[in-house]
């Protein structure tokens, strides 16, 4: 039996306002292995940037668990990387220092090696040549390259994104898939990934989680078995659009 | 950008091109508007006398220690109510309370108690403006996005760091703002205290050639002060563009 680097357990979130409960997500049961790619897929409002915001600590649960290598989460912390789906950036910072102030906390490094880390992590985003640069001077998706950077460069265990490629066009958001599945594998941290695009859920992850909506629930569990690494020839293959098909068929039976 | 400038220069000439007109052509009695060329007189005696300059040192001294004593403390409070609930619960009545009550309502009393010492400046200027830059700051705290705010959340930082890396950095464009604006105030509240008790200082140099009908003397300290307001004004944004060299390019048009 494999390692769990995440566990959670019948968790429940209620959102309540002026006397009116809303349930967002009912009892989910989801679980991350190590080095594992999980991405949670669903329609908008299914709960799934909720259910990440609770593993965060951004948010509390209302019922249930969520244990972190054994431990339940109550709140922040640098075990886990976030990479949001916008405007993150601290925008009077540079970006080689969007990715340093990451290493505040650290006390074991001089200000010169968080330099180079900070330096050597753009690179691996492929933002060489752009570390003076101000955020207000990228483009949205050089902005996520840093931010990907800044969450890769603390080396958290558990990484999770929020629809990090949402506000991207389509040819941006293709080359950032490419570049996860790079830098990830490298990386060897497991993933939680939030998306609402099938395709790049079957691409990026060993295992998708289908989730439907009102209330969040998790619909289907799907492990994908396409062979490592993968380029984007794979999305082409019969394997990949069985998954299309059995994923498209879930989220179409939702509408009923 | 030269054009820009040229429509600038514009609008402050035609103001002094309508006052030439409406004295030159003696459309308007020489004695509730005088002449620029009185005007200029009356700058050319006040220099060779050396008053002139003697006024606005003292008037700068009041109103720049008026202004840091306010600032001094507006800035943590602000930054505290635009921060913490505790902290806002405590201070919004307070404030929201004083900050109706007309400093120059206060003068007879400042009087009283500080005499027509630099002290009472101080304080009338520090009532009328302190308030008001507390509530501005703690509102431009306020409303820094949450989004920069949970980075720092999961990079691990504490509330301190927060405050102090996050929101005070965010918000330090815009709290600029604010104290550019509060200095604009601050005069105002100088002149005001100056013109009821004091002997030295550009009001003071208005109210007392209003005894003697000297228009020209009270016109020319109005023009000073507007050139005095100018010029800091200029610095602060000149200041501005050093400091926040990021927020530039966000702006809309450029």
């Amino acid at each position: 039996m494999a390692v769990n680097e995440l566990v959670a357990q019948s968790v429940v979130k209620e959102f309540s306002h002026k006397k009116k409960s809303f349930l967002a997500l009912d009892h989910i049961n989801l679980n991350i292995g190590e080095h594992e790619f999980v991405s949670l897929l669903g329609p908008s409002g299914c709960g799934k940037s909720t259910l990440l915001r609770l593993v965060a600590g951004l948010d509390k649960v209302s019922e249930g668990q969520i244990l972190l290598r054994d431990q339940e989460i109550s709140k922040p912390g640098r075990d886990r990387g976030v990479v949001f789906q916008q405007y993150s950036l601290l925008p009077w910072l540079h970006a080689w220092e969007n990715v340093a102030f990451a290493l505040k906390k650290d006390k074991t490094k001089s200000k010169q090696e968080k330099k180079e880390l900070a330096f050597h992590f753009l690179e691996l985003v492929g933002l060489k040549g752009f570390e003076d640069a101000y955020p207000s001077q990228m483009s949205g998706g050089m902005q996520q390259r840093v931010a990907i950077a800044r969450a890769l460069v603390y080396k958290p265990n558990l990484l999770l994104m929020d629809e990090p490629f949402g506000a991207l066009d389509a040819q941006t958001r293709k080359e950032m898939q490419d570049l996860v599945l790079k830098v990830f594998t490298e990386a060897r941290s497991s993933v939680l990934f939030v998306t609402h695009d099938v395709d790049e859920a079957i691409y990026l992850s060993d295992r998708v989680y289908v989730m439907s909506a009102k209330p969040g629930r998790i619909a289907k569990e799907i492990k994908i078995d396409l062979p490592k690494p993968r380029d984007w020839n794979v999305q082409l293959s019969e394997e990949f659009l069985k998954y299309k098909r059995e994923i498209l068929v879930e989220l179409q039976s939702q509408k009923k | 950008m030269g054009k820009l400038r040229l429509i600038s220069a514009s609008g402050i000439l035609l103001v002094f091109g309508a006052w030439a007109i409406v004295t030159y052509s003696g459309l308007v009695d020489a004695l509730f508007l005088p002449t620029p060329t009185q005007v200029l007189l009356e700058a050319k005696k006040q220099l060779d006398d050396g008053t002139l300059f003697l006024d606005i040192e003292m008037s700068f001294y009041r109103i720049l220690m008026g202004f840091l004593l306010s600032t001094i403390f507006a800035l943590p409070i602000g930054v505290l109510m635009g921060t913490s609930k505790y902290w806002n619960a405590f201070w919004e009545p307070l404030v929201g309370f004083i900050r109706y009550m007309p400093a120059v309502a206060f003068i007879p009393l400042s009087i009283l108690w500080f005499g027509t010492s630099d002290l009472q400046k101080f304080f009338i200027i520090f009532l009328g403006v302190f308030f008001q830059a507390v509530i501005m700051i703690a509102d431009n705290c306020k409303t820094v996005k949450k989004s920069v705010v949970e980075v720092g959340l999961t990079l691990g930082l504490n509330k301190f760091e927060i405050i102090k890396d996050i929101i005070f950095r965010a918000a330090l464009p815009s709290i600029w703002d604010t104290l550019r604006t509060i200095w604009g105030w601050a005069w105002t509240y100088l002149v005001v205290a100056e013109l009821v008790a004091a002997s030295s200082g550009l009001g003071f140099r208005i109210m007392q050639a209003q005894r003697y009908l000297s228009t020209e003397t009270i016109i020319l300290g109005i023009l000073v002060i507007g050139i005095l307001g100018l010029v800091t004004d200029l610095l602060f944004s000149y200041l501005a563009k050093i400091m926040f060299p990021w927020r530039e390019r966000e702006k809309i048009s450029n």
